[in-house]
Formats: C-alpha cells, sequence, structure tokens
C-alpha cells in the first residue's frame, strides 16, 4: 500500500512538474501563461483575447494595436463554437476580454449564452452603421465579406441570372456548385432567404437549388471556385474573400483560375446581396472594459480597416475607408440591408430548412 | 497466490493489492470524468431535435458510418496483416527498409493526407488536368474516381491507419516462438496451414488491438469526413452542437456513439473468453525466413511497397511541393517555437498516458476484480470520441472545479483564485490522456498478458512486492512494448488538433495548429510547411519504434 501511494505521488509529482515547464518557458519570451492568481487591482496593459479568426490574419493588427497604445495582447484561436463553449464554462471567471469571430450567426449565439456584456460607445455607434452592429450593443462588426454568386467567363452570359431564387431555375440543371449545408455561410444566407421569401418559399427554393448541384457538396469554396473552372459547375456561390485571396495569393495556378471568374451581385433590384460580418464584443467576464472598448474602436480606425481590405481582400465595415484594387475591380454592389442580428436568430431554422430539402 | 490474483473477492485480497485495486479505480475515475459528464447529458429530457434527426438525418449517418467503420477495418485488416507476415516470415529484395518504411503512414495526420489527395486527384487537379489535357477528353467524357466520397474517406483513413494493425502484429510474430510454428510444419501443415492455423491465431490479440485503435480512431475523425463532404455520426454531432446550437442533442449522440463502441469492446472480450496467449515454452528458436525468388519476390516487394509509397511517399512529396511553393511565407520567425512546444507537449503526454497505463494494467493483472475491470474499459473510451468532445468534456468539470474554489474563496476569505486550471497545458495534457490512455492502456495489456503468471509468482514468493515486480520483473521484459506505447502517444499527440486548439493557454501554438489554421482558410499551400514538420517530428520515433521491434524477436538478446 505505501509502495503504491509513493509511486502515485512520485507520478502526480512528474506530471506537475512537467506541466509547470511549458509555462515558464512561456514566459521567458514574453507570453503570460495565467495559471497564477488573477490579480485584484484591474491589470490595464493587457488584453486577452479569444478569437475564431485564424491567428494570422488579426496578428499583424493586433501587433499595430500593441505597438500603438502599449498594451500586451494575448491570444487564443479556435473554432467559433468551441470557443463559445469555453468561454460559457469558464463563467465569470472568464480572463477573455474580448470575443472576435466570423459570422453574425455566431455573434447573436454569443449574445444569447450570455457571455458578452453591453458597451455603449459615442465613437462605435457613430462609426458604424446600425445594420453592422447589435441593437443592443453586444457585438461590433469590424469587417464584411459578400456572399455573391461567381461564374466562369466565357461559358455564361452573366446577365442570365440577377437573383439568388433564380439558382434553383431548371436553366441551370447541373450547373451549380456549391459547399455543404454544414457550413455557417450557407447557413446564414439561407436564413436571409427565409427572412426574405418565408419559410415556405424558401425550402422550395433549396429544393430546387439541390436539384440543380452539379455534385454532391463537398470542399470549401475555394474547391468550388476551382471546380467551376475545370469545368465541373459553371456557377458557384462563395464568399468574396475566398476569390481575392486566390488572385493575391502564392499559388501560380490559383492566380490562372480566379482570373476566370466573374462576379454577379445578385438581387440588385430588391432586397441586394447577402453580406455577413466578422464582429466582436466585450466578455462579460471582463474587467478590463476600456482597454476591450479601446480595441474595438481601434480595429474601426482607418489604418486596420483598410488592411482588411488590402491584406484578406474583406470590404471594410467603415464606409470612409477606400477599398483596395481587387475589390473595385469587382464594382460597387447593394447590399442586403436586413440588421444582421437576424440572422443569429433564425440560424436553427435555416439548418433544419436544407436538411428538408436534402442540401447534404 | 495464483488463486488470490484470479479472485473475484477483494476480501481474500492480500493489503498490498487492495492498494492498486483502490488507486486504479480513482485513476479510471478521474480518466473517465469527461465521458462521464457527456453521458450524463442522456439524462437530460431530449428535445424536438431527436424527431428532425430521426426524420431526415440520422439513417444516413448510421449508414455511411457503419460503411466507413467496415471500410477501414477491412482495408486494415488486408494491409496490416500481409505486410506484417511478409515482412518477419519472409525475405525477399527491400524486406529490410520496408520492415520500418510501412510505418511512416502513421505519421501523417488524416486530415492532412485526405486534403494532399485531393489536391492532386480532384477534378481541378493536376493528375485530371493532364489526362484531359493529353487524350483531349472533355468534361463528361471519362470516368474518374471521385476522391471526396465515403470510398475516398475510407482509402484516406485506412491508409493512415493500417500501421496500427502492422505494427503489432508484427511485433507479435516475431515474439511467436517458432518451436510452434515448427511443430505445426512437422505435424504436416503447408505454410500457409501453419499461418491460418497457428500464426494467425496466436497473434489474434494483436490483431485486435490494432484493429479497436484503427475503428476508434476512425469513428472519431471529423476533419476527413467533414471535408469530403460525408456525413457520418461524428459530422452530425458537430451539426446539432454548432449548426442547431443544441449541446443537448450533440451530447446525446455522442453518449450513444461511446456506448456502441462499449459493446464492441465487451464483445470482443467476451469472444476471446478464457484463452491465453503468452508463451508456455522457454525454447526460442532463430526463425528461418521464408526465401522468396523471381516474381513472389517482385510480388511481395510490391505488396509492401504500395502501401509506402501511397500512405506516405505521395502524400509527403505533396507537401514538400507546397513547402517549397510558399517558404518564404511559411518559415517565420515562431517556426521553431511551435515545434519545441508539439515536441514537449507529445512527450509530456506520453510519459502520463505510459505510466497511467502501466498502473491500470498491472492492477487488473494483480486483482481482476469486474471494478477494476470496469474501470479500465470506461477509463480507455476516450479514443473513440472527437477532440472535441473530449475538450468539451473536459473544459466543463474543470471550469466548475475552478469556480467553485475561487467561489468558496470568494465567500469566506474575500479573494479570489480566479482560474486555477482551466485554460493550463494541466488542462490540455488531461484531454490528451482522456483520448489518448486507450492507445497505451492497449499496448501494455497486451504486454503484460505476454508474460507468464508464474513469472509473478516466483518473483511474489522471492520477497518482491507487487511494486518490484511490476519495475524489477515486468518493466525490463516489456521494455520494447513500452517504448511502442509512448511512442504510440508520441505520435498522437503530435497529430492532435481539436482539443489543442480548444484547451491550450493564451499565445501557445502547435504545428498542427497552425497547418489546421491555413488549411482551415484554404490555404493549402501553407499548410504543407507545419503539416511536413509534424511528419518529420514523427519520423523519427517511428524508425525508433521499427528497431524495437527488430529486436524484440523472440529469443534474441536485445
Amino acid at each position: 500500500m505505501k509502495s503504491i501511494t509513493k509511486f502515485s505521488c512520485f507520478l502526480l509529482i512528474i506530471a506537475l512538474s512537467a506541466c509547470s515547464k511549458p509555462a515558464e518557458q512561456s514566459n521567458d519570451n514574453n507570453v503570460v501563461v495565467s495559471t497564477e492568481t488573477k490579480p485584484v487591482v484591474t491589470e490595464t496593459t493587457e488584453l486577452n483575447i479569444y478569437s475564431a479568426r485564424q491567428e494570422h490574419l488579426l496578428k499583424p493588427l493586433l501587433d499595430k494595436f500593441s505597438a500603438n497604445n502599449g498594451i500586451k495582447v494575448n491570444l487564443v484561436s479556435g473554432r467559433a463554437d468551441a470557443l463559445l463553449q469555453r468561454l460559457e464554462s469558464e463563467g465569470q471567471n472568464s480572463e477573455a476580454d474580448v470575443f472576435v469571430t466570423t459570422d453574425a450567426g455566431r455573434l447573436h449565439r454569443a449574445k444569447t449564452a450570455g457571455v458578452l456584456q453591453r458597451v455603449e460607445s459615442q465613437v462605435l455607434t457613430s462609426t458604424l452603421p446600425a445594420q453592422m452592429r447589435d441593437p443592443d450593443g453586444y457585438w461590433f462588426g469590424i469587417s464584411q465579406r459578400a456572399r455573391p454568386i461567381m461564374y466562369v467567363k466565357g461559358r455564361v452570359d452573366p446577365t442570365q441570372i440577377s437573383t439568388y431564387e433564380q439558382l434553383a431555375d431548371e436553366q441551370w440543371k447541373g450547373k451549380i456548385c456549391i459547399r455543404s449545408s454544414g457550413n455557417i455561410y450557407n447557413q446564414s444566407l439561407v436564413a436571409s432567404m427565409i427572412e426574405s421569401n418565408g419559410e415556405e418559399a424558401t425550402e422550395a427554393w433549396a429544393r430546387g437549388l439541390v436539384a440543380n448541384l452539379a455534385r454532391e457538396p463537398k470542399g470549401g469554396d475555394r474547391d468550388q471556385i476551382r471546380a467551376a473552372v475545370a469545368g465541373e459547375c459553371d456557377l458557384v456561390v462563395a464568399n468574396t474573400y475566398y476569390l481575392g485571396g486566390m488572385l493575391m495569393g502564392d499559388v501560380e495556378e490559383d492566380r490562372t483560375i480566379a482570373g476566370q471568374i466573374g462576379i454577379i451581385w445578385p438581387n440588385q433590384n430588391d432586397r441586394g446581396t447577402h453580406v455577413n460580418v466578422t464582429g466582436v464584443g466585450v466578455t462579460a467576464a471582463s474587467d478590463n472594459r476600456d482597454v476591450a472598448i479601446q480595441f474595438i474602436e481601434f480595429m474601426l480606425s482607418e489604418e486596420a480597416q483598410s488592411h482588411y481590405a488590402l491584406e484578406n481582400a474583406e470590404y471594410p465595415v467603415v464606409s470612409s475607408v477606400a477599398q483596395s484594387d481587387t475589390l473595385k475591380n469587382w464594382g460597387e454592389f447593394r447590399a442586403d440591408a436586413l440588421t444582421l442580428a437576424r440572422l443569429g436568430e433564425l440560424n436553427a431554422d435555416a439548418t433544419r430548412l436544407m436538411d428538408r430539402a436534402g442540401w447534404k | 497466490m495464483p488463486s488470490a490474483s484470479l479472485s473475484d473477492k477483494t476480501s481474500w485480497l492480500p493489503n498490498d493489492n487492495r492498494g492498486w485495486n483502490l488507486t486504479s479505480v480513482l485513476i479510471a475515475l478521474l480518466i473517465s470524468i469527461p465521458l462521464l459528464v457527456i453521458v450524463s447529458f442522456l439524462l437530460q429530457p431530449s428535445n424536438e431535435n431527436w424527431q428532425h434527426l430521426w426524420d431526415y438525418l440520422l439513417t444516413d449517418y448510421l449508414r455511411n458510418t457503419l460503411i466507413l467503420a467496415v471500410g477501414v477495418g477491412l482495408g486494415v485488416l488486408v494491409i496490416g496483416i500481409t505486410t506484417a507476415w511478409l515482412t518477419s516470415m519472409c525475405d525477399f529484395p527491400g524486406r529490410h527498409w520496408l520492415s520500418w518504411a510501412l510505418l511512416l503512414p502513421m505519421a501523417i495526420p488524416a486530415y492532412i493526407i485526405a486534403y494532399t489527395y485531393t489536391g492532386m486527384l480532384e477534378f481541378a487537379g493536376p493528375v485530371q488536368s493532364s489526362l484531359r489535357h493529353f487524350f483531349g477528353w472533355q468534361t463528361q467524357d471519362y470516368w474518374f474516381p471521385e476522391i471526396r466520397s465515403l470510398g475516398g474517406a475510407v482509402c484516406m483513413l485506412t491508409l493512415v491507419l493500417y500501421p496500427y494493425v502492422y505494427m503489432l502484429t508484427r511485433a507479435a510474430f516475431l515474439e511467436q516462438s517458432t518451436c510452434a510454428l515448427e511443430v505445426s510444419r512437422t505435424l504436416g501443415k503447408s505454410p500457409w496451414g501453419s499461418f491460418y492455423k497457428v500464426a494467425l491465431p496466436l497473434a489474434r490479440p494483436a490483431i485486435i488491438t490494432g484493429l479497436v485503435l484503427a475503428l476508434m480512431e476512425t469513428l472519431a475523425d471529423y476533419g476527413t469526413v467533414q471535408y469530403f463532404g460525408v456525413n457520418t455520426f461524428t459530422t452530425g454531432i458537430f451539426r446539432i452542437w454548432f449548426g442547431m446550437g443544441d449541446s443537448v442533442t450533440a451530447a446525446q449522440l455522442s453518449a450513444l456513439l461511446l456506448l456502441f463502441v462499449f459493446f464492441l469492446i465487451l464483445i470482443e472480450k467476451y469472444s476471446r473468453g478464457r484463452a491465453r496467449f503468452h508463451h508456455t515454452s522457454t525454447r526460442y528458436n532463430q526463425i528461418k525466413r521464408i526465401q522468396l525468388k523471381g516474381w513472389r519476390a517482385a510480388l511481395a516487394c510490391l505488396v509492401c511497397l504500395l502501401p509506402f509509397v501511397l500512405g506516405f511517399l505521395l502524400p509527403a512529396f505533396q507537401l514538400s511541393v507546397w513547402t517549397v511553393m510558399t517558404a518564404k511565407t511559411s518559415f517565420t520567425t515562431d517556426f521553431l517555437r511551435l515545434f519545441s512546444n508539439s515536441l514537449l507537449l507529445a512527450i509530456i503526454a506520453a510519459l502520463i498516458a505510459v505510466s497511467l497505463a502501466l498502473v491500470l494494467a498491472y492492477s487488473k493483472r494483480l486483482v481482476a476484480t469486474p471494478l477494476v475491470k470496469t474501470a479500465t474499459q470506461t477509463a480507455a473510451l476516450g479514443y473513440a470520441l472527437p477532440g472535441t468532445i473530449v475538450a468539451v468534456g473536459v473544459i466543463i468539470p474543470f471550469a466548475w472545479f475552478d469556480n467553485t474554489i475561487d467561489q468558496w474563496l470568494r465567500d469566506h476569505f474575500n479573494l479570489s483564485s480566479g482560474l486555477l486550471l482551466s485554460g493550463t497545458l494541466v488542462a490540455l495534457l488531461f484531454a490528451y490522456t482522456v483520448r489518448f490512455l486507450s492507445v497505451s492502456l492497449q499496448a501494455v495489456d497486451a504486454g503484460l498478458q505476454k508474460i507468464k503468471p508464474g513469472m509473478d509468482d516466483s518473483a511474489r514468493s522471492l520477497g518482491l512486492k507487487p511494486l518490484g515486480v511490476l519495475t524489477k520483473i515486468h518493466m525490463p521484459l516489456m521494455r520494447g512494448t513500452l517504448l511502442t506505447a509512448l511512442l504510440l502517444v508520441f505520435v498522437d499527440v503530435l497529430k492532435e488538433l481539436p482539443a489543442t486548439l480548444i484547451l491550450r493557454p493564451f499565445n501557445f501554438n502547435t504545428l498542427a495548429v497552425r497547418a489546421y489554421e491555413m488549411a482551415n482558410d484554404e490555404k493549402l499551400a501553407l499548410a504543407g510547411a507545419p503539416a511536413l514538420l509534424i511528419v518529420l517530428a514523427g519520423i523519427v520515433p517511428v524508425i525508433l519504434l521499427s528497431s524495437v521491434i527488430n529486436r524484440a524477436r523472440a529469443g534474441q538478446q536485445p
């Protein structure tokens, strides 16, 4: 009995000492792994971020923010829904100050889960159009992407289709590529259609779209674009920044492919093209609220907004900021003016609707 | 003593054994917490999403999952056993290097191999494009197998998972006393006959262990099937949880998956019955390999070459191409950090998982009470759960623990401890242990089974305590097994993604995280460099592993 107890203690000590090592090492490199007690006095020089945006997209901006304000930024990036679960479980003791995530649907979910706090900021409400933020001030959009219809130049006459609704027309049988319904971009697109056309009409539309698919949904947005250029389909529904990323990327083959793709801005005569945001909110647990708001304001500054437009081919949410050449080439368009928070409210309905329509 | 070690009544046990009993049950309970958290969702009332599931999704999920599991199961058995037999019992050109090269696919994460093959074989990829170019085919002119399909997923998973069966089976073949084989030959069996009637049944525990590991990994896979658009049980869990925001139904689905695996394992144990697989003879002879000549040698060589080329060489080549293509952007200053973080986590997790496995497996040997058995088996179920679900099962109790202590301190001392364990490496390592304990446990268990119980009795009668038997007798005897277990967990942690992603502390990145972020952003080429590094870091232990197995040849001096 004694020996086994000793043995277990030994194991425990090994385990614990092993665990503490990487944390110490990290500290040498100016990384804070906060295993220690949270200080009672609010630390104003640090900001902790949970982000569903990938690190490499956010990092350059975070570095700028740190350099400008002398605030050290700590980051965990991960899958939105899992991060949200972490935030929820950690509750009032969570160390995160700010939650960054793509898609209004998820921002709404964070709000309803009670992990965000309300922010009232004159600067934020005056710079950001009402549509791009939560009406109650729980989250704010920081960049915008559109999900238009794309076509292969020379193979499709772009005047033949002008709405999402027409994707269900007989004429496009076997000609459309779109990714799976498990993806939130499609869920949000369908949510916007439910809001505009009602559930019944949208379900009929979804059935029509599924009947027109050139292949079972698979892969991401770029894969659909590649498939179209390779001849598997003629029309694709994809987010603009994927096309932009291919145009500006390192891979020559992708650049060639993307060059053959044109954009159709759907529904210009009625509600407008479906858009969505990446947004940010201050966590309910944050005792670092001022710094967090400072960060959101920075993300809306000219500097940060033009970075998004240049580096990631996303649209700025602040209209005064100039767009990059890539974006200008695609032309002006009218965006769906729907309050983005609605996408979140309709997300579950949209997902179930797509299941019923047989959208894999 | 032997009667005590087989007894089901704890009151009979000597004091020493009761300590082991208690410790192992405690460890198993601790490891089972995340699983229990998930299973506890079954107690919550189900909601309308079950109806939706039932109406539109469940049949599809079950059908696909079943086909996937059966397909991968058959695939890994055929490839694993054939190559293991050829490399251990026959001699042909290239046998020597192939025997370790066949392990290499293990170093490639399933989702990475899926990405690379899609890059190569999809409609717009180089293979089909050049075929079209060369023959002047048009889009609809020809048929080409679709890689992103259920069949494709079976192939991808088979290619990276067969090494489990290969490795364990080969080790079993090599450790078999050749006397048994020779006896069967002198009694008139053909070489094939002695393979079917003697070697194969003797290697059965190893084969089944490899198969169970491969199948659990298959059921837990999310990356590959999701990318291929194949809807399985796992993608269903994610869809319900994250698409419909219904954690209860999702956790209930996960719990069902767990129960299913639990019954699979029970059936296996039951079918094995009371059969024991340790050697009864102390006479070992050097194996005489069958010399293959001519077309037989060429065929054997080809059969062993194919899984290596498809499972390793081609994808690694594609990754290298991508790495070169993006070298400028990929190799930033923090790359070395990613590498060292990955290594460190993998090493620590491997040590923990194997230590715990030793305690659990040995106390099961000492005191095989139903409680110990069940506890151990439950603790090993984590391998069949998707990493994200394990992570959620870790987050909930850890956060609860931290918040409870914090609340208590606030109430009584007006102090705040904040989060003690959540968001630290402790939480992450715990998740790894939950997820990968099964791997080390299976290996250690199989190793222990091969040691005759008589050894224990003699050692005990000579005055050793149980711990002494473990450290002085068993551990040296199964040095190879232990190293195998360590390396298996090491490679698995190196590849692990979902739990790392969600549980890691601030500013802590690993190679797998980097590769995922690039691939998820659909910048496949940029995922090349970190993925290649995972593979490289995995190769070293894999080669080590193979030399260990080679030395484990029965009757040979280590």
